[in-house]
């Protein structure tokens, strides 16, 4: 193991590891926004509404985030009025491209998280909304959603690791984040194992941080202290 | 002689579930202050009946009237009675208080949290009047101390009892007990029997479905015997119990002494 070529490249991993976190935490964070429509209308006893979003959940889970990703950042450009609309600036930069490709991906699963968690409240806790005269929409946003996000956080924190994870395939779109830095320092120096072994501590490092995260809000949020009624 | 306007009338209420018919046509008026006690065996619909007066069941045939208000309904597809207003269904059910068999506290709020968040979304009180007053209710109930406890911390019957003053917050007109104490275990019904009795006598007007005879007897002004979706029997407490005149009502008394 070669770890003076490792400790000489921290430097270029650690700015590698940094774009990844920017890319993760844009594509969770949106992706939540975007979601939350989604997994209420999923969430509807309103068969049309449940129909809205399904199209597109149906699309972006039945596919690989790979070829999602090539259809945006390949894709687009052959289309003139993508050239020439004002979005075109964003859309041809591959960060961009893969900001949103992974913001519109991860949204179709934590729609379907947030969708089982409403699912999930004993139906009794919503009658008692409603029977102390909550219309819909205020059970909905003062009682159900906090309720559900206490359901759904463990499998929210478990996306987010999937998401830190497929960021690496940004790599194939000239995104020098931390997969895509190792191997360009790999086709440099011909020394793969010193360099993932390097990316992969990072990565251990980073999830392990999340988890940790995920673990004091879910403290906080008093999640253990809900389930199992 | 003009009568006052009842608190609650339910005028020939029906509900079936598919072809089976839970509900037969029952009428019935609670006055103000008026304790109504609804007896039966299990399947009678008793429950059903309790849930149907604020829709968290729809009837499909019947009027409900809530302070002479005829509650506005309308048919669904499937030949159930919804409510016409959202409005009006929202208003009466902030005034009829509901207390279920599984408290239905919402475990993710303090005890204190699920007491003032309808008066405050629903009656628009500030935060501070809420807290107040829901203080003042946890007083009553006896668990002033659990406030700031989490539902899953609490004892069934303090947990029934944080449900009561949920339901009390509202400052309901009518309130509407389905099996308060059926699941509690039996050290913990007396506390829970004894808040609804301070109710009770305050004056409050009350349905009461429950399965506690002695207590039935004890504080109801009217007692209502359900059976097969029928008022089989209905009377004083008196009566009902020690001279009933239906056969099934009579057996139904001697099996529960």
């Amino acid at each position: 193991m070669n770890w003076d070529v490792i400790i000489k490249y921290l430097p270029r991993l650690a700015d590698g590891a940094i774009l990844t976190l920017e890319l993760v935490a844009i594509a969770v964070i949106a992706g939540l926004i975007l979601a939350i429509p989604m997994g209420i209308a999923r969430a509807s006893r309103n068969p049309w509404l449940r129909a809205v979003p399904y199209g597109y959940i149906f699309f972006f889970r039945g596919t690989p985030l790979l070829v999602q990703l090539f259809l945006v950042y390949y894709g687009l450009a052959q289309f003139d009025a993508v050239r020439n609309s004002s979005l075109w600036p964003y859309l041809r930069d591959p960060f961009w491209c893969t900001v949103l490709t992974m913001t519109l991906h991860t949204a179709a699963y934590i729609a379907e998280i947030l969708r089982g968690a409403l699912q999930a409240i004993p139906r009794g806790e919503v009658e008692a909304a409603r029977a102390l005269g909550m219309s819909k929409g205020k059970a909905l946003y003062y009682i159900l959603l906090p309720r559900a996000a206490r359901i759904g956080l463990p499998a929210y924190s478990n996306e987010v690791i999937l998401m830190l994870k497929a960021s690496a395939l940004a790599s194939t779109v000239t995104l020098l984040e931390l997969t895509g830095m190792a191997r360009t320092i790999i086709a440099r120096t011909y020394l793969p194992v010193e360099i993932f072994f390097a990316a992969g501590v990072f990565y251990l490092l980073i999830s392990f941080v999340l988890v940790q995260g995920f673990k004091l809000l879910e403290r906080w949020l008093r999640v253990d202290a809900c389930q199992g009624r | 002689m003009a009568q006052a306007t009842p608190a609650l009338e339910i005028r020939n209420l029906h509900k079936r579930y598919g072809e089976q018919e839970i509900l037969k046509g029952i009428s019935l008026t609670a006055r103000d202050g008026d304790v109504i006690s609804i007896l039966g065996s299990s399947g009678s619909g008793k429950s059903t009946l309790l849930r149907c007066i604020n829709l968290l069941e729809h009837p499909h045939k019947g009027e409900i009237l809530l302070a002479g208000e005829s509650l506005k309904l309308k048919p669904a597809k499937n030949g159930d009675l919804i409510a016409a207003d959202n409005r009006q269904i929202n208003r009466l059910r902030s005034e009829i208080g509901f207390v279920f068999q599984n408290f239905n506290l919402w475990p993710h709020m303090s005890v204190l949290d699920n007491i003032i968040e309808a008066p405050r979304r629903v009656l628009g009180q500030s935060k501070a009047e809420a807290i107040e007053a829901a203080e003042a209710l946890l007083n009553k109930v006896g668990i002033y101390d659990k406030r700031h406890a989490y539902p899953a911390q609490l004892s069934g019957g303090q947990q029934q009892r944080a449900a009561i003053a949920r339901t009390l917050a509202m400052k309901p007109k009518v309130i509407l007990f389905d099996e308060p104490t059926s699941a509690l275990d039996p050290e913990m019904v007396q506390e829970v029997l004894n808040v609804i009795r301070a109710l009770a006598e305050e004056g409050r007007t009350m349905l009461l479905v429950t399965h506690e005879m002695n207590f039935a007897r004890q504080v109801s002004s009217e007692v209502i015997f359900l059976h097969q979706g029928l008022v089989e029997e209905q009377g004083s407490p008196q009566q009902v119990f020690e001279n009933p005149t239906s056969a099934r009502c009579k057996q139904f008394m001697s099996s529960h002494r």
